[in-house]
């Protein structure tokens, strides 16, 4: 079943009345079969509509929709043989960022990224995909043994941004944020980051500081949260929408600034309403990024990941 | 103990103003009030800027002599914010060449909140000496040959946008050129948030820029001041061969009230403050504004490598 955002209301209001007419149905009555038909058609052309002019704000609520596939939705869909890598060897396990050996169309990769969990109680585990110091510190480790082993690293990038917490902060969150960018800026060897959901702050950052940025279509990424902009900026709660719009948050916007390298599409209606769907063109997005770093030497991919964040502010 | 002892606070300073309360504001009196509303009496000079009240111990000093003892309280050892040029002179020994702050778009996004972006620089930018937040000196430290950046906390909060990356990879740059050592004053909320995403950026940017300082063997030495939270903190603020921090100063990769509001329980005390990271290990060593020029001497002194310069 899916759950339906605010925008959507009158989607779900038809949708609900299609499921009615079926339900009454039984798939005898043929005026009530071309009925459905009628609304179905609507229904799609609705969808198809709202969807094509989503406002900033509609689509960080679409990024964080519940329903949107997440990274162990994309481990089981877009790769194979995934080999998951725990603890960053200094004080523990963090699962709001998993990591592992994987492939991608057979080939060979290092896959980190965030999970936000998708019930309460995985939600709980994951911390939401907000990452502790050791996550960022496991995602270094990975990193250097991707270096090591000539893996290229792939991230998917889903955060509403590192946890904001007493121990965090005790041990060193900032800190290890700042080395895993700087890990990400010193790999050997290609990466390729995507954000699937939330690119939120120094957290997303911390894993997309790469040779190519991707983009699924519905998501966003920014320094603050709208919803932090609205309180910070305008000194209000209730101007999220407009701080959204403001700051540029989504993969469009982001595409023009040179900031991303591509967008990839979403099904209709959102990656949560196809995630294999999802899953497939990302993985093709991901291929062919990959291919087209083969057989660069190393310092040339060093090279172009550091020009690409050098010139960001240059004139 | 040598010169650029470790200082540490006997007692914890007690802080309760926030993070943006600058020194030197205090309630104006009913006085002042009339005073500055009768035009012809308002630019005299008034008891209001010769006396202040130390933020930190609540003390009454004499403006002169707190600004003779570098913005540091006598009793308590609060050290104040201070800007780029008092700390030019403070660190650098005299001739030295203030850089040029490099030009960077502006306003990139049209941003504007309750104002324009661009309206808010041209107000920060009255009456600041430099174009942005970190501006750079090319000097020495007691001899020693150093490319100093600045941030100042007045100037939109120190925050980072492009101007600040590109300033710190033109600092850096330079010290490269020079083959000398960079060395950075933080001082910021953190990104500047009018510039979106490109502020975001400046994460890696510099993080480039310190690679390459790096790897060109020269050191890269970082004094974090109050208050140095957000963005800056989680890239080039954590990232020196050496970081030292000043007495009390906020630093943080979150902010106070958004911790309170996850955690929702009072936060421990001195959390956040530059003793809480020396004692859980994030910074070498806590260094009172006065030794702070003979501790990076002695450090430039030590990292410099005979094979680099």
């Amino acid at each position: 079943m899916t759950s339906f955002l605010d925008f959507e209301k009158p989607i779900a209001e038809l949708e609900a009345r299609i499921a009615e007419l079926r339900a009454t149905a039984d798939g005898s009555d043929l005026d009530i079969g071309a009925e459905i038909a009628k609304l179905e058609k609507k229904s799609a052309a609705m969808l198809t509509g709202t969807y094509a002019k989503l406002s900033p704000w509609q689509k960080t609520q679409v990024a964080r929709h519940p329903q949107r596939p997440h990274f162990v939705d994309y481990i089981r869909l877009a790769f194979t043989d995934f080999v998951p890598l725990g603890g960053d060897r200094l004080y523990g396990e963090d699962a709001a960022i998993i990591g592992g050996l994987a492939k991608l169309d057979g080939r060979k990769v290092m896959v980190i990224g965030h999970e936000k969990g998708h019930d309460t109680a995985s939600r709980i585990k994951h911390n939401f995909g907000m990452a502790k110091p050791e996550g960022y510190r496991k995602a270094i480790r990975l990193m250097e043994m991707a270096s090591k082993f000539g893996l290229p690293v792939v991230t998917l990038v889903d955060t509403a941004g590192a946890f904001p917490g007493v121990e965090a902060e005790e041990r060193g969150q900032a800190e290890a944020i700042a080395r895993s960018t700087e890990a990400c800026l010193g790999l050997q060897v290609p990466m390729v980051a995507a954000i699937v959901g939330e690119g939120g702050s120094g957290g997303a950052v911390a894993i997309a500081s790469a040779n190519k940025v991707l983009m699924l279509e519905h998501s966003v990424y920014s320094v603050i949260s709208p919803e932090g902009a609205s309180s910070i900026l305008w000194r209000t709660p209730d101007k999220a929408a407009d701080a959204a719009t403001a700051m540029k948050v989504t993969a469009q916007d982001l595409l023009d600034l040179a900031v991303i390298d591509s967008i990839v599409p979403e099904p209709v209606g959102g990656a949560h309403r196809d995630p294999a769907g999802t899953a497939r063109v990302l993985a093709e997005a991901l291929g062919r990024e990959l291919a087209a770093l083969d057989g660069k030497d190393t310092a040339e991919i060093l090279r172009q990941r550091e020009e690409r964040f050098l010139r960001i502010g240059s004139l | 103990m040598v010169r650029g002892c470790i200082y540490r606070t006997v007692s914890r300073p007690v802080m309760q103003t926030g993070p943006f309360n600058e020194i030197g504001t205090h309630q104006m009196s009913w006085l002042s009030k009339v005073r500055n509303s009768l035009s012809s009496l308002a630019k005299r000079d008034t008891p209001d800027n010769l006396w202040m009240k130390c933020p930190s111990c609540s003390q009454m000093l004499f403006a002169k002599d707190f600004e003779a003892n570098l913005s540091v309280c006598p009793h308590c050892q609060h050290h104040g914010r201070i800007g780029a040029k008092a700390r030019f002179d403070l660190l650098l020994d005299a001739g030295y060449i203030v850089l040029p702050t490099p030009k960077v778009p502006e306003n990139p996004l049209s941003f504007r909140d309750t104002k324009k972006y661009s309206d808010r620089l041209k107000a920060a930018r009255a009456g600041n000496p430099y174009p942005d937040a970190l501006t750079n000196a090319l000097g020495t430290i007691e001899g020693m040959k150093a490319v100093l950046g600045v941030q100042d906390f007045k100037f939109m909060g120190g925050s980072m946008g492009m101007a600040v990356g590109e300033a710190f990879v033109a600092g850096i740059e330079r010290a490269m050129a020079e083959k000398c050592g960079y060395v950075i004053c933080t001082a910021a909320g953190g990104a500047r948030m009018q510039e979106g995403i490109l502020s975001l950026m400046q994460m890696p940017k510099t993080t480039v820029a310190t690679r390459r300082l790096a790897a060109a063997g020269l050191p890269y030495i970082v004094i974090l001041t109050d208050p140095t939270t957000g963005g800056v903190t989680a890239s080039y603020a954590m990232l020196g061969d050496v970081q030292i921090a000043e007495p009390g100063a906020l630093i943080g990769f979150a902010g106070q009230r958004v911790i309170q509001d996850t955690i929702r329980e009072k936060l421990p005390d001195g959390f956040q403050r530059a003793e809480y990271l020396y004692d859980h290990g994030m910074v070498d060593m806590v260094v009172h504004r006065k030794d702070l020029k003979g501790t990076l001497a002695m450090l430039l002194g030590y990292l410099e490598r005979k094979d680099v310069a």
